[in-house]
């Protein structure tokens, strides 16, 4: 993709503004997320670069934003919502989700486009829709259990949520697992059945192991669906249950505190994280299904 | 003669290959069928019986059983009072609701389709019981003259039915009237222009979409892996970032006490009294949707570009191509497909957005989303927020179906 030495003018022109396009859409697409991170460290409440910053005095720049997120009640009620509801729901998405994908990539399965439409749903109805259409039945749902079973109405709630979360996060399981199955040599379990592996032990002795980086992955989606999701949690949950996502949307809605900024940098951080896990699995992935060399 | 082949135990063949498919096609539904049943119950279900509110109407005749029989009788249009009967079932039916205290929900209702029904009915509370033997006729005129006009009395009959198509027709600015549906008058038309505003606005996004992502996704099939492999970081964490995290970022930026106003105050390109306006409009709700929603045109772009041999390119330059026409004639078309992916996935997800223009829309720049959570939690017209999520459901689902048509749903990729 390098420039062959009997380019013309314009084509020299054209090739680096090309390049100079490209760089400002990346700019576009990055600078807004890079530049929380400084704006976190600000000693003023102000959400912008106050002189003393862009001198870098060292007066200019503090940690108390960090510190109000980490004393304040609100918050930290907020993330260990956050941190309560997430994996939970992940653990309901994937492990269904997995068995259904599993399900679904067998070669003879009635109705697969339908039962895959349907599955695949809570990704694209419009989160406002899902959310309402899940408020009224699950205060509904609420009542029933809290009323009429007796359960303890601060589960009841949690489980809502949780439940929600679960069905928005299927979607993506169903996806990242289907499509590690499509690479799956089906070979390989009939070696394990003709040598006398039962359905079960074939699955998790042979087939589990192979498919494990898109169950990671699909996992992976399904947590930060649930621990970004703030629709449904406005309208199904109660301030008791707030989650991160929640707290900020308030924040941003009513007073924007730069608390916000804080936060904002920690979910950049987490997100870093993904994405570096991502990247180590999708290539444990191809190494084992021999895509490219270790 | 055909001999028919047959298995070890004499079953023949054709049947025990069909026993066999049979068993496979339940192992594999009944891995399924768990979560298929989940999303029924925590899914589609919820979302099918919160459409029907968009019909529903049961609350007239659940609140006044007798009323909505004695009406029957009554000819509307004869512009005439109903009859001392109808009064009478009233006042017996009223003495219930006002007893459980649900007469006012009833006032609430019938106040979406005339403004006064409300304080009509509230107004009854205290009046119903101290009413004296009948007739109530004149009693209940005495209480509020509108109950000797003849329209309240057609409006309560024509909302007597169970099922109405009366939220549906409120969400397309029209209302019914004793002579059917007509349109509402020009003070009160805004449904149509908030649809028309979401569809113009989604469509400006995902153009903004393409138009920025389709040269990054070209450079990033194009490059050596490696490099490719580390542009694409940019692509992917933005894409791995809260939604949250990015709708505050762009309020920061944009701002008028904000960074980029700062900077252009700093440049001296604009003075202090001529900051930019850039947040609580239109311009706030496409910058930032674009921002968080390229990544979902990148993505499919970038997948579908990569599969394109650079020697149709090359063949078509040999033969005395233009660079223009080279691309436009030869690899432009080849791109279509991922072009098609990714613009409906854009328009599928930024025509139901709720969060960003909420944050960063003002009045101008909001969604039918937020109407739609308007009259969930605040105006409590449950109906309407039905019928509006109605008529947005099927245009959404009309894309799915598109989508799932030239791309397939088994072909979404994800990072």
């Amino acid at each position: 993709m390098s420039l062959p030495v009997y380019a013309s003018f314009g084509q020299r022109a054209w090739y680096y503004s090309f390049r100079v396009i490209c760089a400002l859409i990346f700019f576009f697409l990055i600078a807004p997320i890079l530049i929380i991170i400084p704006l976190s460290f600000n000693a003023t409440d102000f959400f912008t670069f106050t002189p003393e910053m862009l001198a870098l005095d060292p007066a200019g720049y503090s940690l108390k934003h960090y510190e109000d997120f980490f004393t304040n009640s609100d918050w930290q009620l907020a993330l260990a919502n956050s941190l309560k509801i997430a994996p939970v729901a992940t653990l309901i998405s994937v492990s269904l989700g997995t068995m259904a994908a599993v399900g679904l990539s067998q070669s003879h399965v009635p109705f697969r486009r339908t039962i895959m439409a349907i599955l695949i749903s809570p990704m694209i109805v419009p989160l406002i829709i899902s959310a309402t259409g899940m408020y009224f039945f699950y205060s509904r749902l609420g009542n029933f259990l809290v009323g009429d079973i007796g359960l303890n109405a601060d589960f009841v709630e949690y489980l809502k949520i949780v439940l929600a979360h679960a069905a928005l996060g299927i979607p993506f399981v169903i996806i990242t697992v289907t499509a590690t199955l499509v690479g799956f040599d089906r070979s390989l379990t009939r070696a394990a059945a003709s040598m006398g592996a039962g359905p079960v032990q074939t699955f998790f002795k042979v087939q589990m192991p192979l498919i494990i980086p898109g169950v990671v992955s699909g996992a992976l989606f399904a947590f930060i669906t649930s621990f970004d999701e703030v629709v449904v949690v406005l309208f199904v949950g109660s301030a008791k249950n707030k989650t991160l996502p929640w707290q900020m949307f308030t924040g941003l809605r009513e007073q924007i505190s730069p608390t916000i900024l804080a936060v904002a940098t920690v979910l950049v951080v987490l997100s870093v994280l993904l994405l570096v896990t991502l990247e180590l699995l999708r290539r444990r992935s191809e190494r084992l299904r021999g895509l490219s060399p270790g | 003669m055909q001999a028919t082949i047959q298995s070890a135990d004499g079953v023949p063949l054709k049947k025990k290959i069909a026993q066999a498919l049979f068993r496979q096609k339940v192992r594999a539904l009944l891995l399924i069928a768990p979560l298929l049943l989940f999303i029924f119950l925590t899914f589609i279900i919820p979302i099918a019986n919160m459409l029907f509110r968009s019909v529903d109407n049961t609350i007239v005749g659940d609140t006044l059983p007798q009323t909505v029989i004695a009406l029957q009788n009554w000819d509307a249009t004869s512009g005439e009072l109903p009859d001392e009967e109808v009064f009478t079932a009233f006042h017996a039916d009223m003495t219930v609701a006002i007893e459980e205290k649900i007469h006012t929900k009833l006032g609430s209702r019938l106040n979406y389709e005339d403004s006064g029904m409300s304080s009509l009915f509230r107004k009854l509370t205290r009046r119903v019981e101290k009413m004296e033997a009948p007739p109530y006729r004149e009693q209940f005129i005495e209480a509020d003259k509108r109950w000797g006009d003849p329209a309240t009395w057609e409006l309560i009959k024509r909302y007597s039915y169970p099922v109405t198509n009366g939220y549906f027709l409120s969400a397309i600015d029209m209302r019914k009237t004793a002579d059917g549906p007509e349109l509402r008058p020009e003070s009160e038309r805004i449904y149509v222009t908030l649809f028309w505003r979401t569809i113009v606005m989604s469509v400006t996004i995902t153009f903004m979409c393409f138009l920025l992502g389709y040269p990054v996704a070209w450079l990033l099939a194009n490059l050596r892996a490696r490099t490719a492999n580390l542009l694409m970081i940019l692509v992917l964490l933005p894409f791995w970032t809260s939604l949250l995290v990015r709708t505050s970022s762009w309020k920061v930026l944009l701002q008028q006490q904000g960074v980029i106003n700062d900077l252009l105050v700093w440049s001296g390109l604009i003075d202090e009294a001529g900051r930019l306006v850039m947040i609580n409009n239109q311009f706030g709700t496409i910058v930032a949707m674009t921002h968080i929603l390229l990544p979902f045109m990148i993505l499919p772009l970038y997948s579908v570009m990569r599969t394109i041999p650079p020697v149709y390119v090359r063949a078509a330059k040999s033969m005395g191509a233009t660079d223009w026409t080279a691309f436009w004639r030869v690899y432009f078309p080849q791109t279509i497909s991922g072009i098609g992916a990714g613009a409906i996935l854009v328009f599928i997800l930024a025509i139901g957005y709720y969060i960003t223009p909420e944050l960063v829309g003002g009045t101008s720049g909001v969604f039918i989303s937020n109407r739609i959570a308007y009259h969930i939690s605040s105006s409590l017209n449950w109906g309407l927020a039905a019928a509006l999520g109605a008529i947005l459901l099927v245009l959404v689902m009309l894309l799915y179906w598109i989508y799932d048509k030239i791309v397939g749903i088994d072909n979404v990729k994800l990072g």
